[in-house]
């Protein structure tokens, strides 16, 4: 832990370095999902409704699957950038190190910039939750953290899980982003607006449906699910990180270096 | 004219070996082309107001603009020439005996032209054989095709004429990522890419009208899906020239005012 909190100081340090471009890259990232928002806000405007769904009630959504993305592409990013670790082989000289691959994986890389995106959905939140009304209770409060967390979990094993494929086909995918950006995507709706195979995909093989749907529905007072049930689903989330680690855990041990 | 065309070629080439990449964009596109088709099926469902594009227009739209979307996309850098700027070596390209503006051009036009060679057919393909209102469906008729064509080609070279100033600001700022993060999100909102044009708010409609990133992203779409008229699509044909004249003056312009700066370091 002391070990990743002194690479984090490094690299804020080195980021720091080219401050104009840091700051022009945060508000950049701050304007990625701004215009996502706006467009479905124009959207709203014009249709009124999505599937009987209302602006704020999206909106809620579209900010927790954000914040959530956002925080784990921060801490994720060294995952996502992995595919270059292992083309230059600077991947052997971590496994060299008496430390965790994990550990020194994740510190080799922190994006700072996309608290850019993390402020934005935070606005976009509080927005939503200003606008809806919402009979709040300890458990919907709960409910609100947990959704968080289990996103966080969620798109880091995502990333994790695309890290270590780069094991077996050296070059990155691009395909990855299919699942990372493209889970993103479609979860900023709730998932019963879409077809039935992309619920099921999205509820039982990457479960995005445990933080953005069932929970969504207990908030809202909509649910036909027990609180207390509710209330823990989205840490089901946290349970989905565990194969992905096995993942990588198998993939390290195939891995070859390319050399040099 | 010779340098550049053979430098496009070149280039052309270069560009069509990365096949398995495109295959993963190809299957990106899809799953993006679905998602927002699937999207505005939920908001088409029980909506009862004035359609400004029917759904089965807008699943044409929506898989144009992916099977083009190496024309399109203006988040599409080529770190050449970024690379090229910030490193000085740029000095090189100085000396060769050809303007560094038809160099860059027709470096940009063969990378935009393969990457979509290579992408649009099998989304092109697949998108005539979807079931109905993921159909990509046929242009009206013949006439609108030939638009079609016309307004594609020419919103290529507004989007490349458009992101030579991009370039060229480089040599102002010298780190290109964030600037250029920023011009291509907004960009690609004005384009239609986020959301298509006939959607919008009419206010924000007048906005997008009078900027140039519209010729790209979805005036030719639009054409083709019919929800252009003819004379509508002459009328941005020539839009489409005149930002592509004003673009091109403007890019070279600043283009010889920066090289009179600029200054290359070292040996």
């Amino acid at each position: 832990m002391k070990l990743y909190l002194r690479y984090l100081e490094i690299l804020f340090k080195s980021q720091l370095q080219y401050r104009a471009s840091f700051i022009l890259m945060t508000i950049g990232q701050f304007f990625v999902p701004l215009v996502m928002f706006a467009s479905i806000y124009f959207l709203f405007e014009k249709f009124g409704q999505i599937e009987g769904w209302s602006f704020f009630e999206v909106a809620l959504c579209f900010s927790i699957v954000h914040m959530s993305f956002a925080i784990s592409v921060c801490f994720m990013r060294g995952f996502d950038s992995f595919s270059k670790l292992v083309v230059n082989a600077g991947f052997d000289r971590l496994l060299v190190r008496p430390r965790n691959t994990i550990v020194q994986v994740l510190g080799s890389n922190f994006e700072f910039t996309r608290l850019g995106r993390l402020i934005q959905s935070t606005m976009v939140l509080i927005w939503a939750l200003l606008n809806i009304s919402i009979e709040w209770n300890a458990f919907k409060v709960a409910t609100l953290i947990f959704m968080l967390i289990g996103g966080i979990f969620i798109f880091s094993g995502i990333f994790i899980l695309g890290a270590s494929l780069c094991f077996f086909t050296v070059q990155g995918l691009e395909l990855i982003n299919i699942f990372t950006d493209g889970s993103r995507e479609i979860s900023q709706y709730p998932l019963s607006i879409y077809k039935d195979w992309v619920k099921n995909f999205f509820t039982f093989i990457v479960p995005l449906g445990i933080i953005n749907y069932i929970p969504l529905m207990y908030l809202l007072g909509r649910g036909p699910y027990n609180d207390i049930l509710s209330m823990l689903t989205p840490l089901i989330g946290i349970v989905f990180i565990i194969p992905c680690l096995y993942v990588w855990k198998f993939g390290v041990s195939k891995y070859l270096s390319a050399g040099s | 004219m010779k340098p550049y065309l053979a430098i496009f070629n070149l280039r052309m080439i270069n560009g069509l070996q990365y096949r398995i990449a495109a295959l993963a964009g190809v299957a990106t596109q899809f799953v993006w082309g679905f998602m927002y088709i699937m999207i505005y099926e939920a908001f088409y469902h029980g909506f009862t107001g004035t359609q400004t594009i029917s759904l089965e227009q807008l699943a044409t739209y929506i898989w144009l603009q992916q099977a083009f979307f190496f024309f399109v996309l203006l988040w599409l850098k080529d770190n050449e020439i970024f690379d090229s700027i910030t490193s000085g070596s740029i000095a090189y390209e100085l000396c060769r005996p050809c303007g560094i503006y038809g160099f860059w051009f027709a470096k940009l036009i063969a990378h935009r032209l393969s990457g979509t060679l290579l992408r649009c057919m099998p989304i092109l393909v697949i998108g005539f054989f979807l079931p109905i209102p993921y159909r990509l469906s046929l242009p009206p008729n013949f006439l609108t095709f030939i638009l079609f064509l016309v307004t594609l080609l020419l919103g290529l070279i507004v989007v490349i004429s458009l992101s030579m100033i991009v370039y060229v600001s480089v040599f102002v700022t010298m780190s290109p990522i964030g600037s250029f993060l920023i011009f291509s999100v907004v960009g690609e909102f004005f384009s239609g890419l986020m959301m298509p044009v006939p959607l919008m708010p009419i206010w924000l409609q007048n906005i997008v009208y009078i900027l140039p990133f519209r010729l790209s992203g979805d005036l030719p779409f639009r054409v083709y899906s019919g929800n252009i008229s003819t004379n509508d699509a002459i009328i941005g044909i020539l839009t489409q020239i005149l930002w592509i004249i004003g673009l091109i003056a403007l890019g070279k312009v600043l283009l010889t005012k920066m090289l009179k700066r600029v200054v290359v370091q070292g040996g």
